[in-house]
């Protein structure tokens, strides 16, 4: 039995009756995942086509041109959103990283009273829901001066509970002896922290960093509360307002979803195997 | 690092106690207090304050214009008295009920036969992924394009050339809920998948080879194995998407922004009609009361399902 689970080729090919049930699974699997990639399928055929051929409904378009793509990214607001995103995903995403691992880290190697209130405190706050605090958000934002404001969008969400316990989780794995070392090496704490253990635990810093941009760059509540002005939208606000103006021109909706779609795809296509796992770890560990 | 001679020397008279191991230690709580002092910050003011603020307001009657009243339970009573609060109500649990047990059976089901194939198999799996990594808003748009009546949407298109009758969908208050929530299942589908896969492969092979020696079939080891072991991995999920559909709003607010929530407030959920009551309305008071209530319904509904699974 050993030797037939170390290749799973060899367990399906020595297994005869299963081999016509496995390709039927194969199969059908096909077909679902292609089911399921339709609506990006579609989009992207959509935004290939001229106004009068979207009520075609051929996936390959007759005379597929980026006509549109020109034209929704001509007036500079797809580009001035897409900035926008990526500078409140990619700042979140630092200080999240930076701060999580900190206070995971402290919680996880250092012995002081309190820690444990400290981990309850922080830990209860995933119980509480982002929609309760909007409206105080709101409202300390208003008196502050930060509604419409880059860290407006951002400041909620400088620092998460979940990203805290994730990497507290993973700093626990880490062996004291090698802390030590630094120690009796004359680091400070700070740079055992940082030199030391984060190199470590990368794994889960990749996985934080790459939950934190993907729900800052498809984040859209708080963005859309909190800013009014057009050139601070991210990139989910202003193609909902901008598909709202659109009305009915549905090959320029498709085009703006598309815009709002290709980077995470090209990001995946290229760090595939790095994002599963580390949705896995996060979703495991967290 | 300067300032620590100061404590060693003072720590001998105000502490009454002295040595060099206190000191050691006491130097790396000072650390630790110093890594923490930035974050107590950020969750007492962003975190903590906010949440008992909301409770406060829901007590109030804030507008933003006039300073705020205190009013008691008003709030409360005028939204348990709102027939359209009860409608909300509703909505939000259809999305629940009907979401939770479809994504979780379809992405446990692809998941298993996903795990078995080799051929092909991060192509496959990346199929069923690529949907996770979109935006919930950008594609919303897509789906309501799908939705539209002939000659436009892509559905209604493909039954009537199979000579079926045109569907509504987004336009008739009955399918107007379901309409969306396919989209919400979609969404979320691929992360599921995901979860599921991992925690099929955290079971040793060991347990799948001594169910073979005895004779189990594959039917018995699905019920006898894999479901028991993948047990904690459900339970998250059911948690996790659970919250997930309680919440939603992206798909909603996208695909009704012509009637939001509507048609006949059919597919509003609670999160719209707090955003509305909040930020159309400016009924900061009452829209304090339904996040209340939303935070309620979500802390029951969840401890619920942890008591319900773990006894199980």
């Amino acid at each position: 039995m050993a030797e037939m689970t170390a290749n799973g080729y060899e367990l399906a090919a020595n297994r005869k009756p299963i081999r016509p049930g496995l390709i039927l699974t194969w199969t059908v699997l096909l077909v679902g995942g292609l089911l399921m990639i339709t609506p990006l399928l579609y989009m992207f055929s959509t935004s290939l086509k001229s106004a009068g051929q979207v009520y075609d409904l051929r996936l390959i378009p007759l005379a597929p041109s980026f006509d549109n793509y020109v034209k929704v990214l001509s007036d500079g607001r797809f580009m001035r959103w897409f900035l926008n995103s990526a500078l409140v995903a990619t700042t979140v995403t630092l200080s999240n990283v930076f701060f999580d691992s900190l206070v995971g880290y402290t919680l996880a190697k250092f012995e002081f009273r309190g820690r444990y209130f400290i981990f309850l405190a922080i830990l209860s706050t995933l119980m509480i829901p982002t929609e309760m605090l909007v409206i105080p958000w709101y409202l300390m934002s208003s008196q502050l001066g930060w509604l419409d404001s880059y860290w407006g969008i951002m400041f909620p969400g400088m620092m998460t509970a979940f990203g805290t316990f994730l990497m507290k989780q993973f700093f626990e794995t880490v062996p004291d002896d090698f802390l030590e070392a630094a120690r009796i090496d004359g680091l400070n704490e700070f740079e055992i922290w940082w030199k030391v253990a984060m190199p470590l635990v990368m794994p889960a810093i990749s996985a934080l960093a790459i939950f934190t941009f993907l729900g800052n760059w498809t984040a859209f509540f708080w963005p859309l509360i909190v800013t009014t002005s057009k050139e601070l939208y991210t990139l989910p606000v202003g193609l909902s307002s901008f598909a709202v103006e659109q009305s009915i021109q549905w090959e320029l909706i498709m085009t703006g979803a598309a815009l709002a779609t290709i980077p995470t795809l090209l990001v995946f296509l290229v760090l595939q195997r790095f994002i599963v796992r580390g949705v896995m770890l996060a979703g495991l560990k967290g | 690092m300067a300032h620590l001679p100061d404590i060693e020397a003072n720590g001998a008279t105000r502490k009454g106690r002295t040595g060099f191991v206190l000191t050691q230690s006491g130097r790396k709580v000072l650390w630790a207090w110093s890594f923490l002092a930035v974050p107590i910050l950020f969750y007492s003011w962003i975190r903590f304050y906010p949440t008992l603020s909301a409770f406060w307001i829901s007590f109030t009657d804030w507008d933003l214009l006039r300073p705020a009243n205190f009013v008691g339970l008003e709030n409360y009573q005028k939204l348990f008295a709102d027939p359209v609060f009860w409608k909300v109500f509703r909505n939000t649990f259809a999305y629940l009920i009907i979401g939770t047990p479809i994504s979780l059976l379809l992405s446990f089901v692809i998941a298993y036969y996903l795990d078995k194939v080799t051929f092909l198999h991060s192509f496959l799996r990346a199929l069923y992924f690529l949907p996770f990594l979109t935006t919930a808003a950008a594609m919303a748009w897509v789906w309501r394009w799908f939705y539209q009546p002939i000659p436009i949407g892509i559905i209604n298109g493909i039954l009537s050339n199979l000579h079926l009758p045109a569907q509504q969908f987004l336009r008739s208050p009955a399918q107007a809920l379901p309409s969306i929530m396919v989209t919400g299942i979609w969404a979320g589908l691929g992360f599921q998948i995901i979860i599921f896969m991992a925690g099929l492969r955290a079971i040793p092979s060991t347990y799948y080879e001594a169910a073979r020696i005895d004779g189990l079939g594959e039917w018995a080891i699905l019920r006898k194995i894999t479901l028991p072991l993948l047990k904690p991995t459900t339970v998250f999920l059911v948690v996790f998407s659970s919250i997930g559909f309680l919440r939603i709003f992206d798909q909603v607010y996208n695909m009704t922004s012509n009637d939001p929530g509507g048609p006949l407030n059919s597919t509003k959920p609670l999160v719209m009609m707090i955003y509305q009551t909040a930020f159309s309305s400016f009924d900061m008071g009452y829209a304090a009361a339904q996040t209340v209530v939303l935070f309620l319904i979500l802390l029951v509904v969840s401890l619920g399902q942890l008591f319900v699974l773990r006894n199980r």
